[in-house]
């Protein structure tokens, strides 16, 4: 099993004529996901590589049954294409677009709940999601992860992920779903969503979390852990040594007013049982003992 | 973007919030020229971005031209915490009756717009938080709904600040909402909000971030982008439109992506080294973009060795290695370099660096041991 998609997930691509769309986008079907469309009003009735073009979300879901998008518009258009997304009639909005004003997240984050509360919205700058051996939506390369179980990820950074994914690959550990929940100040999806997720799916039995400092998800993760999750945790906390009011590469990324530092994380998730590693791979290693000893 | 006091008291000003009539000055003379036009007394103060410039000695009332030249005089060039003084604002000196607290922010765990409302004003907003949480009337607002006229009521009624000042607070709170939300600003904070003995609100001080993701819809913001306070090597790393935050130590530091660099950054701290810097090249194994990255790593005197960690995703190692091996080709680099490179196609790229491997150019098999490699470099002895 794995959480949100899988392999009947039929995925378009807004802004698939574009060249970071048109990349991933043929990557991702090259993969092996189901890739039924893409988006463009002024292109409406051609193709990439054989993908239909249609001219908004709402034609492309009536003519292919769509039921998630993939946003690769660029950043002034992003709220309107997350907005198109929800009212075209999917379920499931990956948005890969980095640089979003973080007026336009706090909007769509609320207008979603309110008049589409079944939308879930996994970004804005997030790498997207991956059911390994089923479904590949974003940019993670897809070879690197290991199909089956029992591991499933939720990470705030790209790079660290693609890192867990190759080191559990390398000792031949299998992942159910890898989510990228991004590094932006409002993601649409939390830590919590995908603990809880991940805490229903029957195959997954461990979960790796990759936070990072700023914010306080990571602290109200361990408190959900605490009290709702059954099945073991790791987890890994970057920018433990990053000085205070400066934003480290990402939007979300900021100590400030001594609140989001990493070393408040650890604690937290320390308190709630969860096995933390001091760098990457010593969390990769905690994960090897837990899925050994399942 | 942190804004200054003068350019915040200017962004409010194009809300319609009132402010202090005044102007700006980096000499002596200018900032006479701005006393005798606003009318004495007036207020000469520096313009940094730290807290404390009050006591450091930094904020002044001058009562004539003499005092405004003296005051300026001993303020411009002044040293506060570390920050120098090269600007100073000038404004018309207010009487105050009360002092007030008001902001925007945004409250990452509701998701929502933080106003925080205070009768105790003038004084670090923390404090008051610390020691008198009740002082504070705060609300979230949906970003969908707005602040409307009867929420901003009820909030300014739930402060409890004197009932002369309900009107004038109410429509300042609206016109700040504007400003925070139209304006693309991260926080809004106006600390004293102050009651003139005339019944007039006022903001007195001006405390404006915003978000340089708006920038598309806000070209005049880079204005505000080119006075933002960065070192030199920020400012060379900046204009080369790299992720860079420079740091105090000695080992320089390249990876790709924001969390795999803050992880760089740890894990040189953890094994008992200093890092010179936080540098995120982003995806993909452009050389030009690595060959920058470089330069800007050379050029900051205090770096003795330096750390590349690249992980390869959709980006296989082979290409990372060739454009590392053809950035190194067109800079000249002082400091010997310690590569870890993993991920997909590693092996490739790992056989690429071994041709050009020497004292200066060492690769490490996985980040511990490249790390420790690193520090060691740099003259520490790493744990």
């Amino acid at each position: 099993m794995s959480i949100f998609v899988d392999e009947n997930t039929k995925v378009i691509y807004q802004g698939l004529t574009g060249s970071q769309g048109r990349y991933y986008g043929l990557s991702n079907r090259a993969y092996g996901t189901n890739v039924v469309g893409g988006t463009n009003p002024k292109k409406a009735g051609t193709d990439v590589d054989g993908i239909p073009i249609f001219a908004s979300v709402a034609d492309a879901v009536r003519e292919t049954g769509a039921n998630a998008s993939c946003i690769f518009i660029p950043a002034p258009g992003v709220r309107d294409a997350v907005m198109e997304a929800a009212e075209g009639g999917v379920e499931f909005i990956a948005c890969i677009t980095e640089g979003v004003p973080a007026h336009d997240e706090a909007w769509f984050f609320n207008k979603l709940k309110r008049d589409f509360p079944n939308v879930r919205l996994l970004g804005p700058n997030c790498p997207g999601i991956i059911s390994p051996g089923r479904c590949n939506i974003g940019i993670t390369a897809g070879h690197i992860a290991k199909p089956g179980g029992p591991v499933g990820i939720v990470s705030r950074s790209g790079t660290l992920t693609y890192q867990a994914l190759y080191e559990l690959q390398q000792q031949d550990i299998g992942v159910t779903t890898c989510v990228g929940i991004g590094g932006d100040p409002v993601p649409g999806t939390s830590f919590i969503d995908c603990l809880q997720a991940f805490e229903a799916d029957p195959d997954t039995k461990a979960v790796m979390m990759i936070g990072e400092i700023g914010g306080s998800a990571e602290e109200e993760a361990a408190e959900f852990i605490k009290n709702h999750m059954t099945k073991p945790v790791s987890a890994y906390i970057a920018g433990g040594t990053a000085p205070a009011g400066k934003k480290m590469g990402h939007a979300g990324a900021i100590v400030s007013g001594g609140k989001g530092t990493a070393q408040a994380k650890m604690e937290a998730l320390r308190d709630a049982g969860v096995r933390i590693g001091l760098n990457p791979t010593e969390a990769g290693a905690h994960m090897v003992d837990i899925v050994r000893s399942l | 973007m942190d804004l200054y006091e003068y350019q915040g008291k200017q962004f409010f000003a194009r809300f319609g919030i009132p402010v202090s009539a005044g102007g700006v000055a980096s000499t002596v003379d200018e900032a006479v020229a701005i006393a005798e036009r606003v009318g004495y007394p007036v207020v000469v103060k520096a313009q940094v971005q730290v807290g404390g410039r009050g006591k450091a000695g930094g904020i002044k009332l001058a009562n004539s031209a003499d005092e405004v030249r003296t005051h300026a005089g001993n303020i411009l060039g002044m040293d506060i915490k570390g920050h120098i003084v090269h600007v100073v604002w000038i404004e018309v000196a207010s009487d105050i009756a009360e002092e007030y607290y008001a902001s925007f922010t945004l409250d990452r765990s509701a998701k929502k717009y933080l106003g925080m409302l205070s009768a105790q004003g003038g004084v670090e907003i923390e404090a008051v938080a610390e020691e008198n949480p009740d002082a504070i009337a705060k609300i979230w607002v949906d970003p969908v709904d707005g602040l409307t006229d009867a929420v901003a009521r009820e909030w300014v009624a739930a402060a409890k600040l004197n009932p002369a000042a309900t009107e004038g607070t109410v429509d300042i709170l609206q016109k700040l909402y504007r400003a925070y939300t139209e304006g693309d600003a991260d926080l809004v904070e106006i600390n004293p909000l102050i009651l003139k003995p005339t019944g007039e609100v006022h903001a007195l001080d001006a405390k404006v971030s915003l978000d340089a993701n708006s920038l598309f819809r806000h070209a005049d913001y880079e204005a505000y982008d080119a006075t933002q306070v960065r070192d030199q090597r920020e400012t060379e790393a900046h204009e080369k439109g790299l992720q860079y935050v420079g740091l105090e130590g000695s080992v320089g530091v390249i990876a790709n992506g924001a969390g795999l660099a803050m992880s760089t950054v740890d894990i040189v701290n953890q094994v008992g080294g200093k890092p010179a810097n936080f540098l995120d090249i982003g995806g993909g194994s452009n050389a030009a973009v690595m060959a920058g990255a470089l330069e800007v790593i050379n050029n900051d005197p205090n770096v003795r060795s330096i750390f590349i960690n690249i992980f390869g995703g959709i980006t296989k190692g082979e290409e990372v290695a060739n454009g590392i091996v053809q950035a190194l080709a067109s800079v000249t680099i002082d400091a010997p370099i310690v590569i870890r490179l993993d991920g997909t196609n590693a092996d490739e790229g790992r056989a690429i660096l071994a041709g050009h491997l020497s004292d200066k150019l060492q690769m490490a098999p996985d980040m511990l041991t490249a790390a420790r490699k690193a520090v060691e470099l740099a003259g520490g002895t790493p744990k």
